[in-house]
């Protein structure tokens, strides 16, 4: 067994949970370790930081509106300028990301379990199970993600209920390719093959044998769609289907500033920097968890 | 091949030629099937009802029993199936549209041309970028130029479509004015040229996925034992790289463009509405804000049937370029 796992080069998840103590250096020495992880928890908490304390440090209103001072380049008191409106546009910006990631997180709660339940169903059951699930992914992924993105948004109302309603329906099938393919190449290994001779129940084995080592993959997963998915509702706030004016939210922003791009082209420019960086945020701190969780076994 | 080696291949598992075709045909009708009834399903899952939806919060009852009734809502759920899949074979058509009563088909065949170009030389853009640039990564492995390209993706993965196409209607057409900042110009130039800029794009969005994959392709035939060999004849390192590796690494792109493709579509139709090309996209759009259902399933229909279609042709091709597969035969 030892030199079989030699051998192989290690991948996440294909691997028994080892016991405690046997994992090397531990917790935050192991972090320190690994520098994209480092970089993009930074990154994301800096970002999460702002958004959280923006009330206390910014003196203006997201919504409030002030024609005598709209369009404004940027200055002292008006770190990124003003909008159309006179609206402060860093303010806009973080309470925006309030909104954009909020809902990214809450999107991907319910995909994300019922992804992985339907990969581990049909992974580790296989047939007509898996049939029918193969069917339905091949299914939705013949329509565009976008187009199908766009029409469930539009068809379910515009607004952050559209958004989930949508993510509910074609969310879970990255989750569900993931660990289905990690399921069944786990159910042909000897410590599932002993799990069932000693009798356990399928359901035990699913919980307790298969999910802890399906997890760390599905959660580096998550960190890419999670990417996606806040582009998705950034291209919907832009289409107009999305989140709704006023409430802040980069997709609209950018598009609101289309009009002015000859004069006041940071006004599109910054929102989408402003996803660029949680994009980036986000999958190096994927790639690290993938790297952490590589070495640990 | 000898009868016993086809035998013993047959019985490790290996599908004979036909039979592969056969299963994959099979499959890509099936997968037709379950999009048909996906699309006819489509409106119905969601809340509310359609002809409301149409008609706005002001509407008559009357009203929206008479719309109800075109739209074939107040038949049963089965005769609205059957209503529907009928004149989906017969005539290859999801209806009319609600607003100019002109059968959808005739809509989309009218836009499809633009939409299609679009595509096309988006995918001829990403592939030879992607090349040149996976070349240049997988022969400098672990130099500078390696690593900033294998930053890319992880910098432009966050990039919303659109926003690309913002910035560069920002830096080409209205500072530099190389490029028209939207609509698309007349004849075969003109339209060429106008669509320059939407393709730059679309492609952007593709190309580091394919660079991705086809670097990790190309290591992979790199560092094989017949380049080793190669390599120890004296081959030259261009000969070894343009004439064996590039030709290794061609199927795995043509199969990545294939899956990719229907991630293409849904970026062009965003593009579209971005540039202010009048194609599938912005009829999209349009049949949005007019709430006209059929088209949309139309749209819907059309471009999942188009990505089965082609992912199927995509394999197919795949299949009979590789050598391998030929000894099945």
């Amino acid at each position: 067994m030892k030199t079989e796992r030699m051998l192989t080069t290690p991948e996440i998840g294909t691997d028994p949970v080892l016991p405690p103590g046997t994992r090397g250096p531990r917790g935050w020495s192991r972090i320190r370790r690994i520098p994209a992880l480092m970089a993009g928890g930074v990154m994301l908490l800096l970002l999460i930081l702002l958004a959280v304390f923006i009330p206390w440090i910014s003196p203006f209103d997201p919504t409030a509106q002030d024609l005598s001072s709209f369009l404004q380049p940027p200055s002292a008191e008006h770190w990124l300028g003003t909008d159309q409106l006179g609206r402060d546009l860093f303010t806009r910006l973080i309470y925006a990301a309030r909104t954009d990631l909020g809902i990214m997180v809450l999107a991907e709660i319910i995909p994300f379990c019922s992804g992985i339940a339907i990969g581990l169903l049909a992974g580790y059951y296989g047939g007509w199970v898996n049939t029918i699930v193969s069917l339905v992914t091949d299914t939705f992924i013949a329509f565009p993600f976008y187009l199908i993105v766009i029409i469930v948004a539009f068809a379910s109302g515009a607004g952050a209920k559209g958004i989930y309603i949508t993510f509910v329906l074609v969310g879970w099938i990255v989750f569900a390719r993931v660990s289905r393919g990690l399921a069944a190449s786990l159910r042909e290994q000897e410590w599932i093959a002993s799990a069932q001779t000693l009798g356990l129940p399928g359901w035990r084995i699913l919980l307790r044998h298969l999910l802890p080592n399906i997890l760390p993959q599905a959660v580096v997963v998550l960190m890419t769609d999670m990417v996606g998915v806040l582009v998705a509702i950034v291209t919907l706030g832009y289409l107009g289907i999305g989140i709704a004016p006023p409430t802040p939210d980069w997709g609209t922003m950018i598009a609101d500033g289309q009009s002015f791009m000859t004069t006041a082209w940071w006004l599109s420019a910054v929102p989408g920097f402003a996803v660029v960086y949680t994009g980036i945020a986000l999958s190096l701190l994927g790639d690290g968890l993938a790297d952490l969780w590589r070495r640990k076994s | 091949m000898t009868q016993t080696l086809r035998k013993a291949r047959r019985e490790a598992g290996f599908p004979s030629s036909l039979r592969w075709l056969g299963m994959a045909l099979l499959r890509a009708l099936i997968v037709i099937l379950c999009v048909t009834t996906a699309v006819f399903f489509l409106i119905r899952i969601v809340p509310g009802d359609p002809a409301k939806m149409i008609l706005g919060e002001y509407a008559t009852d009357e009203s929206i029993a008479a719309l109800r009734h075109t739209l074939g809502l107040d038949l049963s759920l089965w005769e609205q199936f059957v209503r529907f899949v009928r004149t989906l074979f017969t005539q290859g058509d999801t209806g009319h549209s609600i607003v100019s009563d002109v059968s959808v088909r005739q809509l989309i065949s009218d836009r499809a041309p633009v939409t299609l170009l679009l595509i096309a030389m988006a995918a001829v853009l990403a592939v030879f970028v992607s090349l040149i640039l996976a070349v240049a990564a997988a022969t400098n492995k672990d130099k500078l130029i390696d690593h900033l390209i294998r930053i890319f993706p992880a910098i432009t993965l966050g990039m919303p479509v659109f926003w690309v196409g913002l910035l560069l209607i920002l830096l080409f057409g209205v500072r530099l004015h190389w490029f028209p900042v939207g609509g698309v110009r007349e004849g075969w130039a003109g339209m060429l040229y106008s669509l320059t800029l939407p393709a730059i794009t679309v492609a952007f969005s593709q190309i580091p996925t394919l660079v991705r994959s086809l670097r990790a392709q190309m290591l992979e035939v790199l560092e094989s034992d017949f380049v080793v060999t190669l390599r120890a004849a004296a081959i030259p390192r261009r000969v070894i790289l343009f004439k064996h590796v590039l030709r290794n690494s061609a199927l795995p792109t043509l199969m990545l463009l294939g899956v990719n493709l229907s991630y293409m579509i849904g970026g062009t139709l965003v593009v579209e509405q971005v540039f202010g090309i009048k194609g599938i996209g912005s009829l999209l759009f349009t049949s949005i804000s007019s709430r006209d259902f059929p088209v949309i399933q139309g749209i819907a229909l059309y471009c999942a049937v188009a990505v089965v279609v082609i992912g199927l042709l995509v394999e197919i091709f795949a299949w009979w370029l590789d050598p391998r597969t030929k000894e099945k035969r």
